[in-house]
């Protein structure tokens, strides 16, 4: 038996898993990265437009900090976030976005004097004062007061990820890929690590640790069209839940994207948008500001995703071989600015489209449908990161629910979790991993070992009627028709129903390939029913959540329900059972920082009313007036209405040139 | 009517013998109807699915972000998935990247060699300043930053290594993906490191005095970046280093 032991274990190679895995080693921990690929091929690498820091150095971000961000973060949620770590995250984004320029991300700088930009379909001139030449630059994006999203070109996933991958080399963390977590490693409530299988060999070896850390990302390839890379399995969230320990959070808020390239489903970044793009229908005219005159092509992402398929039932849409679409139009800002600021979607759209985005009029639109983009939903954490039920498993990034996105990510909010949760989560989860010791016998790690090798010897000599990617495949198509950008209960059932047949189907497949090494159908067969739990753990979250909120959308209820459903659906499973078991954890609006109420963008009066909202919001008000008589800064009021866990080196006040 | 293609490629796992299989090299031949805005990547998958479950190749991001999928297709290395069939002839020949550890089929071991390359040209910041980072950060030239971002673009596809005829008689020898990591640095004003610590680095005939300026890196690099330049850049500055 293969055993490998690290005071500090993570799963997963993106921006989360690297950026804890420096943390764990700047404490001087053996730490140890495994990546079903190399770390910088992870998906985190797609991420285009930017991150959002709210660093106020630029014109249109003047006036910007923390309070701002925090409130755009809360009701792009649609009230579904945790508060509390909103604002551990607002407040470490700046010192996040700082600390990756020392490492020399190549941000995009302010140049001083005039500049030309596109705001509202019309050329405008924006001013940049002297002493902010050489800051960093931020970008508009949607869901957001200021211009906030900070980025180099449309390549920031990368340059972020490269960054922190060579930060990572240089401290000599032990990066191991195509290296693959299949089961958590526990007892009594205890986690010591996990099962790994050496996608090259074959090799089932045991990684025991004192903490172990997932940060898998996001399960987008449960659906059929997504832009997510081919690797975002959730098969990191799938071993937690299959512990029965550890639950899951969330699992139906699922984000489509409103402008991924049709049909391959390759993303254009929403900097498109936050740049001055606007979409257009088969008559080529503008449509956003019919549906949402404040916001316009820049509401929230649920939002646009939804007035967009509205706006094709209507019968707007564009016809094509493969169905209907709408049109991206970035050519209005010119071929100069597409060229340095929007490369890498010039050059997505000129190879898998065949166009290029910068010539003038219809020629150069872009054809676009929403599709699966994000996954809320994750392994449910406390503020720390650590599982509310499972000692010694930690979580970070897209793979966890720690919940500052609740039923809506914002754009440029998820890139840059992934770097703060890793320096917050991954101090927290060192901070264990040095605390706390391990004794474990060599018989358990045994028992956990030979479970898994006999398994993959099973599936090799299984004789099956069930091939593995008709099921695979039946499951992106249930997923995709209902349990996508407009659900109800009707076809919630259906997808549930089937989904729970397919999941007993798949004790059934048989693997043509027999071999134990270097096996893809190998790789497919167990995970496909790992996938298959995801993926009942999203339709049966959203068949009992009898309202709409954020990416969740009944059309069968479409009010969202604050006196019924103010509450975090958790779920898990038992070994054994074919179906979730599904709980919740209330909201305690009495704490909000912000009680809920109208998100300024959306259907209006689309809501039932929670009395305590009011009551809350008078609370706040009161307090609020009280400690601004007695001249109170921001800072102690905000600490007066919610006070929030978070090291003191991520409390300290962010300094801005705005500063008085 | 669709093209039917006939896609040849080369099958082979090195961990066959050992297991029992015995096993060559051989090629495998498959047919496929061509579907409008077909990639490689699109095939690729569309094969394993209906005829070859076990055919092993790497994609992650499919959009030409990640470097994962390079691969040489009728004999250019290139990146498979924004390689569209309609500009391809009906029989495509598909073999693994070359110089990489064959893992099986078209997939090759790229990642350990990046990070040995990362490590060996120390791929990162080296300052003595400690930053707060409470602080406003420290301004940068815009058009450095820009000029940084440029050479920063690389994705470690390995296509330049592939490609380089150094490679081929040098194993040793760093490739070109090495040498743009060290330009990057060498302009990124966040980086202490001279012309001296650099030579340190790569002043020799595995470095960037091993370069025979044969320009395939350039020619196949889908990036598309100056690597050319920039090796001779790197060349002139490392050349006038104190004992060279």
């Amino acid at each position: 038996m293969n055993i490998k032991y690290c005071d500090a274990l993570v799963v997963g190679g993106g921006l989360a898993g690297l950026r804890s895995a420096v943390a764990a080693a700047q404490k001087g921990l053996s730490t140890t990265v495994l990546s079903l690929v190399p770390v910088k091929r992870s998906h985190s690498a797609a991420a285009q437009g930017g991150m959002q820091a709210s660093l106020g150095n630029a014109k249109m971000s003047e006036g910007d900090n923390e309070d701002v961000h925090f409130s755009d973060t809360v009701k792009g949620s649609d009230w579904g976030c945790d508060q509390e770590v909103a604002r551990m995250f607002v407040t470490t984004a700046p010192k996040a976005i700082r600390e990756l320029a020392a490492w020399g991300v190549p941000w995009t700088r302010i140049k001083k004097g005039n500049h030309d930009a596109v705001i509202n379909t019309k050329l405008t001139t924006i001013f940049e004062d002297d002493n902010k030449h050489g800051l960093i630059n931020s970008r508009d994006f949607g869901g957001t007061k200021k211009w906030r999203t900070c980025y180099t070109s449309d390549a920031t996933g990368h340059t972020m990820l490269f960054a922190v991958a060579n930060e990572a080399l240089k401290l000599n963390v032990n990066i191991e890929d195509r290296k693959e977590a299949i089961a958590l490693i526990h007892e009594e409530g205890r986690c010591y690590g996990a099962i790994v299988r050496d996608l090259i060999t074959g090799e089932i070896i045991a990684y025991v640790a004192k903490g172990t850390l997932i940060a898998t990302g996001g399960y987008g390839r449960l659906y059929e069209t997504t832009t997510n890379a081919v690797i975002c399995e959730g098969i990191g969230t799938a071993i937690a839940l299959e512990t029965g320990i550890a639950k899951l959070g969330n699992m139906e808020a699922v984000q489509f994207h409103p402008t991924p390239l049709f049909p391959s489903g390759i993303l254009l970044t929403e900097g498109c948008r936050g740049d001055g793009g606007v979409l257009r229908d088969k008559d080529g005219h503008r449509f956003m500001p019919d549906y949402e005159p404040e916001k316009k092509d820049l509401a929230s992402r649920d939002v646009v995703s939804r007035r967009m398929v509205e706006h094709i039932r209507k019968g707007k849409g564009v016809d094509s071989p493969y169905g209907k679409h709408l049109w991206l139009d970035i050519s209005i800002l010119g071929r100069e600015h597409i060229e340095k600021n929007l490369r890498d979607v010039q050059e997505i759209c000129e190879y898998f489209a065949g166009i290029d985005p910068a010539d003038e009029g219809q020629k150069g639109w872009a054809p676009v449908h929403p599709m699966q983009h994000y996954s809320m939903g994750g392994i449910r954490v406390k503020p720390t990161g650590e599982s509310q039920t499972l000692a010694g498993l930690f979580s970070a990034g897209e793979a966890a629910c720690w919940d500052m996105h609740g039923f809506n990510r914002l754009g440029g909010n998820s890139v840059s979790e992934t770097v703060v949760a890793g320096m917050i989560v991954g101090n927290f989860f060192a901070d264990y991993c040095v605390e706390n010791q391990i004794d474990i016998k060599t018989s358990v790690i045994e028992k956990f070992v030979f479970e898994q090798e006999s398994y993959m010897k099973e599936l090799i000599d299984r004789k099956g009627s069930e091939d593995v990617f008709r099921i695979k495949n039946r499951m992106k198509k249930l997923m995709q028709e209902y349990v996508g950008i407009f659900r109800d209960g009707e076809g919630l059932d259906k997808a549930v129903n089937e989904l729970e047949e397919l999941y007993i189907n798949s004790k059934n497949i048989q693997i043509r390939d027999k071999q134990l090494y270097a096996n893809p159908e190998l790789e497919e067969a167990y995970r496909v029913p790992m996938m298959l739990k995801l993926a009942l753990c999203v339709a049966k979250g959203a068949l009992d959540r009898t309202e709409s909120r954020g990416a969740h959308t009944r059309e069968d209820y479409p009010k969202r329900d604050d006196a019924n459903w103010l509450k975090r659906t958790l779920t898990s499973w038992v070994d054994g059972d074919t179906m979730p078991k599904v709980e919740y954890e209330e909201l305690n609006i009495n704490t909000m920082e912000i009680p809920p109420g109208f998100r300024g963008y959306g259907a209006k009066g689309n809501l039932i009313e929670n009395p305590q909202s009011e009551i809350r919001q008078q609370e706040v008000d009161v307090m609020t007036e009280k400690l601004e008589a007695e001249g109170k800064d921001r800072y102690e009021i905000q600490d007066a209405l919610m006070p929030f866990p978070l090291q003191d080196e991520y409390k300290r006040k962010n300094v801005r040139l705005g500063d008085k | 009517m669709a093209r039917e293609l006939t896609i040849r490629i080369l099958r082979y796992n090195p961990q066959d013998a050992a297991n029992g299989n015995n096993l060559r090299p051989r090629f495998q031949e498959y047919k496929i109807e061509e579907t409008p805005s077909m990639t490689i990547y699109l095939a690729l998958t569309k094969i394993r699915e209906t005829q070859d479950a076990g055919l092993a190749f790497d994609f992650v991001c499919r959009a030409g972000i990640c470097g994962s999928c390079a691969m040489m297709i009728n004999g250019r290395p290139k990146l498979a998935c924004r390689c569209l069939t309609k500009d391809l002839p009906e029989e495509i020949v598909l073999l693994p990247l070359p110089a990489f550890k064959l893992i099986k089929d078209l997939s090759v071991n790229t990642g350990v060699w990046m990070d040995e390359m990362s490590k060996r040209v120390e791929s990162w910041i080296h300052t003595s300043a400690q930053t707060d980072i409470a602080q406003i950060e420290e301004p940068i030239e815009p058009e450095v930053a820009d000029a940084v971002f440029e050479l920063d673009r690389c994705i470690e596809c390995g296509i330049c290594v592939a490609g380089c005829g150094t490679k081929l008689i040098n194993e040793d020898f760093v490739g070109a993906v090495g040498l743009n990591r060290v330009a990057r640095f060498e302009c990124d004003p966040h980086d202490d490191r001279t012309a001296d610590d650099f030579y340190e680095l790569v002043g020799d005939d595995n470095g960037i005095f091993g370069c025979m300026t044969l320009l395939a890196c350039e020619d196949t690099c889908p990036k598309h970046l100056p690597l050319q330049n920039k090796i001779a850049y790197m060349r002139r500055k490392l050349a006038t280093v104190k004992g060279s």
